[in-house]
């Protein structure tokens, strides 16, 4: 049974339409990535999900149990905020004791609970410090340690990373990942990181302006856009996107390979670009080239490093792309063409 | 559904629109209650002919109150020196305040006993200051007096000799200048907390960057700090102008409106003619001709506080 | 050289700020503890004692006067105000912070225009008010009018405390199981506390600087303040017990000097959080 079910969710402030017709479903143990920026309406949707804002239509189940209507403290539902919302009077014992103090948890259970969150995040030296004196990291993980304590339902993350340094992101990354893993606890994390969505999530939904444009695994996301917003929003470098008549053509920077060099016959696109930028990666080359005959947009070829001294910059070179690889997307539409 | 009073009290807990209404609800009647009725009744009494004899509000009278006290030279004084005692206590605010402010804004020793020697005259009730300072510019038993005659100023061979006193209360010109005095003594230390927070909030990015600019003390404080201030130099304004512009407890205590009316005051004027002389119609008409003022002045403030944030 | 001038300047202003602000506290001290015939004598320094000083004018004011009556008046509507207004503003400016939504957003600018009514406008009606409820010449008719000086602007000053505590960890505290009233008590408001400390300080000293409240309502020695009682009781036509009236300033003012210096940082930190996040607005 799904942890959490969307049906039809709908928010409006006034006339903005903040969530516009969402549906969606958390199975038990998954982390969900939802992926959009700023606007997109991601973080409205989480807040929905928590009880800090009220739906205008639509209906959310937690549990197969509809919690419109219900305030956030009969609900379930822990969440690790951006900002981390550490109570600043109070000691990490103390911000971590405040939930089960709050939802009246057995007292005799407190020190087991605490002892259990606290392992889990490798925390116990922190424990009597003041919350103002905690780096990024140790804030998030005391953050994590309060919302894990009470052994919610449901978690929800709402950009707990954007506040620390680029360094230590990638290793909180990863802790959040195996806890997550550990605990088994079912995730909504809410992003506008694409490689944090990516890294992290087990299915991703990538929204724009209320609505859900694409969900599936972050392979899926990435081989399949399922149009041209996520194409273009999905992976760095983006899809190269290539007006070809009523249709635009899709094709990755990876998939694209110097004409002489394919190792197949049935290509699926063949550029004429001419070499403009070329820029060293270290384990690879990134080429950017303009279609000779066409509409002037740019082109983004990923070279294998031994390749990157064979081009010369501003010379004319043809490109092709199996057939597999190639997405076709409707130009009206602009969805996938299958 | 479960009923009782906490089933009710988590119904309004829970519910942001409820709980504000709650909360803000006893605010709401209170000021609606005292604030918004007697203000009502303040318009209506200044159309009425009532008295402290007769306090009830049967009779309209239309504008005759008005009439009559516009005619009256008392008032013409007391919306004058109102004007006038507020407008430059507020600029005599405004300078020393700045620079009371660049003095605190430093860090030395001894600031917590110099912060609580300033604040003194604010810590004084308006009326018991107003008494200290009526014996301080006693006629004859002034120390003041007594400094100026040491140094020459007074007394025989002095600048103003050879009289020995200066009277500060008894000549018109001096007895405002003394209220004035007494009005920039009483509000500077609030006019200094409010600035000074301002002050304090301005980052000090700013003044690194003037200094290795290599601008000067007073360039810096022309080209930084009082723009940056100006918000906050409002909100002083607004403050201490509206005590200043509405007290009558000094010129009561210090002058009595004297000599001769020469200092009387619209809140005083007021006060003499509504209480004292009993007509609460006439009281309040005097007292009506205060919202205006503070009106434009509000909206004036207010305005220039938007205006410099956008900037 | 230079830095000598500057530095030297500097303390030089402190010095005349300090001179003014105190130069006529100095003059009272000095003036209660003088006799009669020291008082009203011209020929020497009038801040040195000939004869030596005396104590007899203080215990007058406090055993043949009804000072201490005042004294305990304005204590009790003291009390009384601050707790009104406590129990007001605090509840309002929270609610308008985090609960009325846009409506609330503007009501800074409303209090402010309601703050700018002042006494002097109202305490005709407010006369007719209290006699109305039978509360004219009694010191209860004083303790309910005097929160309306003081509720408009402590609302204001906490509404700029509220907006300083980030919105986040009322929700956090939500989430963590309390109602939305509980995270105000257990989250909120303990950050405020320092504000709250200001509104107090504030109302205490805008009631007792009342005078025109207590000079309409009051008429008996009994339910004088301090600000209208000892004018009124030390003045008597054209005597002045200037010994009594200065004594009565000293026991009034030094101790809330000393209060008011005690927090004069709170103070300007209050006023500093409800600037940057309220003023105008």
């Amino acid at each position: 049974m799904a942890v959490l079910e969307i049906r039809n969710v709908t928010k409006h402030y006034g006339k903005i339409h903040a969530v516009d017709g969402i549906d969606l479903e958390l199975e038990e143990g998954e982390l969900l990535a939802l992926l959009g920026a700023s606007g997109s309406g991601k973080t409205t949707l989480m807040r929905m999900v928590a009880g800090l804002e009220q739906p205008s239509s639509g209906d959310i189940l937690i549990d197969g149990e509809s919690v419109v209507g219900i305030p956030p403290r009969h609900r379930n539902v822990a969440m690790v905020f951006q900002s981390h919302a550490l109570y600043p009077q109070m000691t990490v014992r103390e911000n971590i004791l405040f939930p089960l103090k709050s939802r009246k948890v057995p007292k005799e259970t407190w020190q087991e609970r605490i002892d259990w969150a606290v392992s889990m995040l490798r925390i116990d030296h922190l424990l009597d410090r003041r919350t103002t004196r905690l780096s990024g990291g140790e804030s998030q993980r005391v953050a994590l340690a309060r919302a894990l304590v009470r052994d919610p339902e449901l978690f929800l993350f709402d950009e707990p990373l954007s506040a620390l340094d680029a360094q230590v992101r990638n290793v909180a990354r990863a802790e959040l990942r195996d806890l997550q893993r550990r605990t088994g606890i079912t995730t909504l994390y809410v992003t506008h990181d694409q490689l944090e969505a990516l890294g992290l999530g087990d299915r991703v939904v990538v929204m724009k302006d209320g609505r859900i444009r694409q969900v599936g695994t972050p392979e899926e996301l990435y081989a399949r856009p399922a149009d041209l917003f996520v194409a273009s929003f999905i992976g760095n470098p983006p899809m190269n996107l290539i007006e070809r008549g009523e249709t635009i053509v899709g094709v990755r920077a990876e998939h694209l390979v110097l004409k002489d060099r394919a190792d197949f016959t049935d290509a699926g696109i063949d550029l004429a670009l001419r070499v403009g930028q070329l820029e060293f990666l270290g384990s690879e080359w990134l080429a950017y080239g303009v279609e000779e005959d066409g509409d002037g947009g740019r082109v983004v070829v990923r070279l294998p490093p031994d390749l990157g001294d064979n081009v010369t910059l501003g010379e004319r070179y043809e490109f092709v792309a199996e057939r597999r690889h190639v997405k076709h997307f409707d130009k009206q539409s602009e969805r996938l063409v299958e | 559904m479960k009923g009782g009073p906490r089933h009710l009290w988590e119904a309004v807990a829970d519910h942001d629109r409820r709980l504000g209404w709650v909360m803000l609800g006893p605010a709401v009647v209170y000021i609606v209650a005292f604030i918004g009725v007697p203000f009502v009744l303040a318009v209506l009494l200044s159309f009425s002919n009532a008295t402290v004899g007769n306090p009830t509000i049967h009779h309209f009278v239309g504008l005759q109150n008005f009439i009559q006290v516009i005619h009256q030279r008392q008032f013409v004084t007391g919306l004058e020196n109102s004007l006038l005692v507020t407008f430059v206590t507020l600029a005599l605010l405004l300078v020393l305040a700045t620079i009371e402010v660049e003095l605190l804004a430093r860090p030395f020793r001894f600031k917590r006993l110099v912060q609580t020697l300033l604040i003194l005259p604010w810590a004084m009730p308006v009326a018991l200051a107003a008494i200290a300072w009526l014996w301080l510019l006693d006629s004859q038993f002034s120390p003041l007096d007594w400094i100026f005659r040491q140094i020459h100023v007074l007394g025989p061979g002095g600048i103003f000799g050879p009289a020995m006193h200066f009277y500060y209360l008894g000549r018109t010109g001096l007895a405002l200048a003394s209220i004035i005095a007494l009005n920039v003594w009483r509000m500077l230390p609030l006019a200094v907390i409010i600035v000074l927070a301002g002050r304090l909030s301005i980052p000090q990015e700013l003044f690194d960057q003037a200094e290795i600019d290599g601008a000067g003390v007073f360039r810096t404080l022309f080209r930084i700090t009082i723009p940056a201030l100006t918000p906050v130099l409002i909100v002083a304004v607004l403050f201490t102008g509206l005590l200043v512009f509405g007290d009558m407890a000094i010129v009561n205590l210090l002058t009595s409106g004297g000599p001769g009316n020469s200092t009387q005051v619209l809140p005083y004027w007021a006060f003499l003619q509504g209480i004292n002389g009993g007509d609460l119609g006439a009281g309040a008409a005097v007292a009506l001709f205060l919202l205006p003022v503070l009106l434009a002045v509000a909206i004036f403030a207010l305005h220039f506080a938007y205006r410099s944030r956008e900037d | 050289m230079a830095r000598i001038l500057r530095t030297g300047s500097f303390y030089l202003g402190l010095l005349l700020c300090s001179l003014f602000a105190i130069f006529p506290g100095i003059w009272m001290v000095i003036s209660i503890f003088k006799k009669s015939s020291d008082l009203y004598s011209t020929g020497h320094n009038p801040f040195l004692y000939h004869p030596g000083p005396t104590l007899s004018h203080a215990i007058y004011l406090f055993t043949q006067t009804h000072f201490p009556t005042f004294v305990v008046n304005s204590a009790i509507i003291g009390g009384c105000v601050v707790g009104i207004t406590v129990l007001l503003a605090v509840p309002a400016a929270y609610a308008l912070a985090r609960l009325t939504g846009r409506w609330g957003e503007r009501s800074g600018m409303v209090l402010f225009l309601v703050y700018l009514i002042p006494p002097s406008l109202l305490f005709l009606p407010m006369y007719q008010l209290v006699t109305f409820l039978g509360l004219a010449n009694t010191i209860w008719g004083l303790a309910i009018v005097y929160p309306t000086i003081t509720v408009p602007f402590c609302t204001w000053l906490l509404l700029g405390f509220f907006r300083s505590v980030p919105r986040e960890l009322d929700e956090a505290a939500m989430i963590d199981g309390r109602s939305r009233f509980g995270a105000f008590l257990r989250i909120v408001l303990p950050l405020t506390l320092p504000g709250i400390a200001a509104c107090v300080v504030f109302a205490f000293s805008l009631q007792l600087s009342d005078y025109i409240y207590a000079a309409t309502f009051v008429t008996s020695s009994s339910a004088m303040t301090i600000s209208f009682g000892v004018p009124t009781e030390l003045i008597r036509g054209d005597v002045f017990f200037w010994q009594g009236l200065m004594a009565a300033d000293a026991v009034v003012s030094i101790p809330l000097m000393l209060a008011y210096g005690l927090l004069f940082d709170k103070l300007v930190a209050g006023f500093q959080s409800a600037e940057t996040a309220a003023a105008g607005g």
